[in-house]
C-alpha cells in the first residue's frame, strides 16, 4: 500500500545517458536504465501529498477514495521505504490507516488501524497481485519499484509523446507477483516512467499505466501527478490524481511504527 | 446525565476557541437506523414479545487538531434511542480528550478508549474499557474511560502507562428485555469491593514491540474488574433479580502474533487474581487467507481459535468460553463496496452448545452502509450459562448514513 513506492518507483530507471561502452547485454543495458533512475532519486529523504483515486466501472460508474500519504527513504540493504496511507473518503472507512515496511525480496511487514473500534492489526502481504481497495492497482503496483525486485531486459528505443524513451522489460522476482512481465518505457532525458504495460499470469495483456503531469521537487525529484491505469481485459480503470506534495517536512522514523499507528488522523 | 449536559457545553466551549485559533476543526456524524427482529416467543413470561424492535443511534464527532499536529481534541458522544430496551436508551461519551503527540512520546488526557489484543473470538487481554453490552452482546462496543495515559516510544517498544479514575459500570438489558437471561440485572444493586467504589482509581500499563514477523504485547492492570460477578438478590418487594459485584483484580496478559506468508498465529493468555484462586485463560488460534479464490478478486480468510478458561465460576464471574471451539470464515469480496461477510460458529466442548453468528456489510454510494447481523444458537445444555439466551435468536439490519 504504498504510494510514494509508485511515484518513486515510476520515477525509477537508469543509465548514464553515458556513451554506452562495448558490447553491453540488452539484460545489462536494462538493468543500468532501473540503476540511473533509482540513483537520481536518491536523497528525498521524506514525502507527504494527497491522493484522490477515481474507480470507473466498465458501465462508466465512478466512486472516489481521499488517501493522504507519508513515505519515508530507506536505504538499509534488503529494505525497502516506509509509507503510510490514511483514508479520508469514502466517510464509512475515514481514518483506516495502512502502515508497510517493504523488503526487497522478503514479504512487506504491514499493519492495518481500524479507527472504530481503535484496533492495529498485523495482516499478511503475501497478497501482492490483489486489488488495492477494489481500484485497477494491485498492491504490488503501489510498493516501491526497488530495483532489486525485478530482473531487467532492455528492448528498443522508441518516442513517447514528445519525448524519446527506453523500452525495458522487467520480470519480477519478488514471491507472488500476479505478472509474467512489465514492459516500461523511460524516457531518455529525466528516467521517468512514462508509461507500463503489465502482463497476466497468462502473458495476456492486462493492464496500461499512463503517467503525466510531472513535477520537479528541490530541484531534483520528479514525481507524475496524473496516473491513469486502465484494465483492458474488463474495460474498469483508474485515475489516480496527486497534489500537495511536500518533501523533507522532517518526518521522524518513529511515526511509521504500528504502536504509533492508532495515534494517526 | 447532568454531568454529561456539562461536559458538552464544556466541549462547545472550547471548540469554539479553537475555531477561532490556527488549525483545522472537523466535523463529522453518523446517523443509524436499526431493526431487531426476534424470531421466537421469549423464553420468559415477562420479557416483551415484540418481534421487530427498532432503534435509531446518533454519533457525532468534532475533532480539532494543531497547525503543528501535536495536539488534537476530539469529541465524540454518543445517542440511542431503542424503542423497546429502556436501558439500551442511553448516552455516553466514547471519546472526550486531548492528545498531544511529542517525538517519541505522547499523552492523552480525558476519556477515551484502548484496544489490547489480537485474537478474533474473544478478547481476554482486552481491559481498559467498559463493555456497552446493550450494544451487542458480542462485546465489541466499549464505553468510554476517563484516562491519563502517557505512551514513551522507545527502541524496544512502546510503554504505555494508564491511570484510571472513575468507572464505568456494564450496561445490561432491562428487566423485560430480550437478551437478559432468566433473571434481570439491577445495576442499581451494584456493589464493589473497593471501598471508594466506583471512585477507585485503577492502573494499567502495557509494553507493546515488533520484531520479523511477531507482534508482542505484555500488559498489567491493577483495579476494579470490567467483568462483574452476577449475585441473585431478593429485593424488598420480593422479586428476584442479579446484583452485579464487582471485584478488584490483578490481571497480567500477553498477546502475541507471528505472520508468516498467509498465515496469522494469534495467543491471548490471562492471569488473573481477585476472582476466587488465580487462574489462567487463553486464546490461541489461526487465520489462514486464501487470496483470489476461484480466479476473481475476492479473498477467503478460515479461523479457528481454541477458548479455555480455568476460572471457578463459584468465586469468578460465569463464561461461556471455558473450553469452546471457534471456526469462521471471512470472504472479502474487494470490490467498490467493500462488501464482506463473516460466518463463525463457537462450540462448547464440555456440553456441546453452538452458537452461531454471520455478519455481513456493504457500502451504498459513498456515504451510506448496510450491515446485517445474525445470531442464533442450538443444542443449548439446560446448565450452560447461555441457557437462557436459548430463544432470543436474532436477526438486526442497520443502515448508516455519515455526514
Amino acid at each position: 500500500m504504498m504510494f510514494k513506492p509508485l511515484v518513486l518507483g515510476l520515477a525509477l530507471a537508469a543509465v548514464l545517458a553515458v556513451t554506452p561502452v562495448l558490447a553491453e547485454t540488452p539484460q545489462e543495458k536494462g538493468r543500468t536504465i532501473a540503476e540511473e533512475a533509482d540513483r537520481r532519486d536518491l536523497g528525498w529523504r521524506d514525502s507527504e501529498s494527497q491522493l484522490k483515486m477515481v474507480l470507473r466501472n466498465s458501465q462508466g460508474e465512478t466512486s472516489t477514495r481521499e488517501l493522504r500519504l507519508q513515505s519515508l527513504e530507506v536505504s538499509l540493504k534488503g529494505y525497502g521505504d516506509k509509507s503510510l496511507t490514511v483514508f479520508d473518503r469514502p466517510r464509512d472507512i475515514e481514518g483506516t490507516a495502512f502502515l508497510s515496511h517493504t523488503k526487497i525480496t522478503e514479504p512487506d511487514d504491514q499493519w492495518l488501524y481500524l479507527p472504530a473500534v481503535k484496533r492495529v492489526k498485523r495482516i499478511s502481504s503475501v497478497n501482492k497481485s490483489g486489488s488495492f481497495v477494489g481500484s485497477e492497482f494491485s498492491y504490488e503496483d503501489l510498493v516501491s519499484n526497488e530495483v532489486d525486485r525485478y530482473a531487467y531486459t532492455y528492448l528498443m528505443d522508441e518516442p513517447c509523446g514528445a519525448l524519446e524513451c527506453f523500452v525495458v522489460e522487467r520480470i519480477p522476482v519478488y514471491e507472488n507477483s500476479g505478472y509474467t512481465r512489465q514492459v516500461v518505457w523511460v524516457d531518455k532525458q529525466e528516467y521517468r516512467i512514462m508509461k507500463v504495460n503489465y502482463y497476466d499470469r497468462k502473458n495476456a495483456l492486462l493492464k496500461t499505466l499512463t503517467l503525466s503531469g510531472y513535477r520537479r521537487y528541490l530541484d531534483k525529484y520528479w514525481r507524475a501527478h496524473t496516473l491513469q491505469m486502465e484494465n483492458v481485459q474488463t474495460g474498469k480503470s483508474t485515475l489516480l490524481e496527486f497534489s500537495d506534495y511536500v518533501f523533507q517536512s522532517g518526518i521522524s522514523d518513529s511515526l511509521f511504527t504500528p504502536q504509533r499507528l492508532k495515534r494517526v488522523r | 446525565m447532568r454531568l454529561f449536559a456539562r461536559l458538552f457545553a464544556a466541549v462547545i466551549v472550547l471548540l469554539d476557541a479553537a475555531g477561532a485559533m490556527a488549525g483545522e476543526l472537523d466535523l463529522s456524524a453518523v446517523v443509524a437506523g436499526e431493526v431487531r427482529a426476534f424470531p421466537h416467543a421469549p423464553a420468559f413470561a415477562d420479557q416483551d414479545d415484540a418481534t421487530l424492535s427498532p432503534s435509531l443511534i446518533f454519533e457525532p464527532e468534532a475533532v480539532w487538531e494543531s497547525e503543528s499536529s501535536a495536539d488534537r481534541f476530539t469529541f465524540q458522544p454518543f445517542f440511542h434511542a431503542d424503542a423497546d430496551d429502556s436501558n439500551r436508551t442511553h448516552a455516553d461519551i466514547r471519546i472526550a480528550n486531548w492528545l498531544h503527540r511529542g517525538d517519541d512520546w505522547d499523552l492523552i488526557a480525558g476519556i477515551g478508549k484502548v484496544f489490547w489484543g489480537v485474537t478474533e473470538s474473544r478478547h481476554l487481554v482486552d481491559i481498559v474499557n467498559q463493555t456497552d453490552l446493550v450494544e451487542n452482546i458480542d462485546g465489541e462496543d466499549k464505553l468510554g474511560q476517563p484516562m491519563i495515559n502517557l505512551n514513551r516510544h522507545t527502541a524496544i517498544g512502546t510503554i504505555g502507562l494508564f491511570v484510571l479514575p472513575g468507572f464505568r459500570e456494564r450496561t445490561f438489558p432491562d428487566a423485560r428485555a430480550r437478551l437478559r437471561g432468566p433473571l434481570s440485572v439491577d445495576s442499581d444493586l451494584a456493589t464493589y469491593d473497593a471501598s471508594a467504589g466506583r471512585g477507585h482509581v485503577d492502573f494499567a500499563a502495557r509494553w507493546g514491540t515488533n520484531f520479523g514477523d511477531w507482534d508482542v504485547g505484555l500488559s498489567h492492570f491493577y483495579g476494579t474488574s470490567r467483568e462483574p460477578r452476577l449475585i441473585r438478590t431478593t429485593k424488598a418487594d420480593g422479586g428476584v433479580v442479579l446484583a452485579p459485584h464487582y471485584d478488584l483484580i490483578q490481571q497480567t496478559g500477553l498477546d502475541l502474533q507471528n505472520t508468516t506468508d498467509a498465515l496469522l498465529s494469534k495467543l491471548e493468555v490471562v492471569t488473573r487474581t481477585g476472582h476466587g484462586d488465580r487462574f489462567v485463560a487463553y486464546v490461541a488460534g489461526i487465520e489462514y487467507t486464501l487470496y483470489q479464490i476461484f480466479d476473481g478478486d475476492s479473498d477467503l480468510g478460515l479461523l479457528a481459535e481454541h477458548q479455555y478458561d480455568g476460572r471457578d465460576e463459584s468465586n469468578a464471574p460465569a463464561t461461556l468460553n471455558n473450553n469452546d471451539l471457534f471456526v469462521g470464515a471471512r470472504w472479502t469480496l474487494n470490490d467498490t463496496q467493500d462488501t464482506s461477510l463473516l460466518a463463525g460458529a463457537v462450540v462448547d466442548l464440555e456440553v456441546g452448545t453452538q452458537l452461531f453468528s454471520i455478519e455481513a456489510e456493504r457500502r451504498i454510494g459513498d456515504r451510506m452502509k448496510l450491515e446485517l447481523e445474525g445470531r442464533f444458537s442450538a443444542n443449548v445444555a439446560s446448565d450452560d450459562p447461555a441457557a437462557g439466551l436459548r430463544d432470543d435468536d436474532s436477526v438486526t439490519l442497520r443502515l448508516s448514513v455519515y455526514f
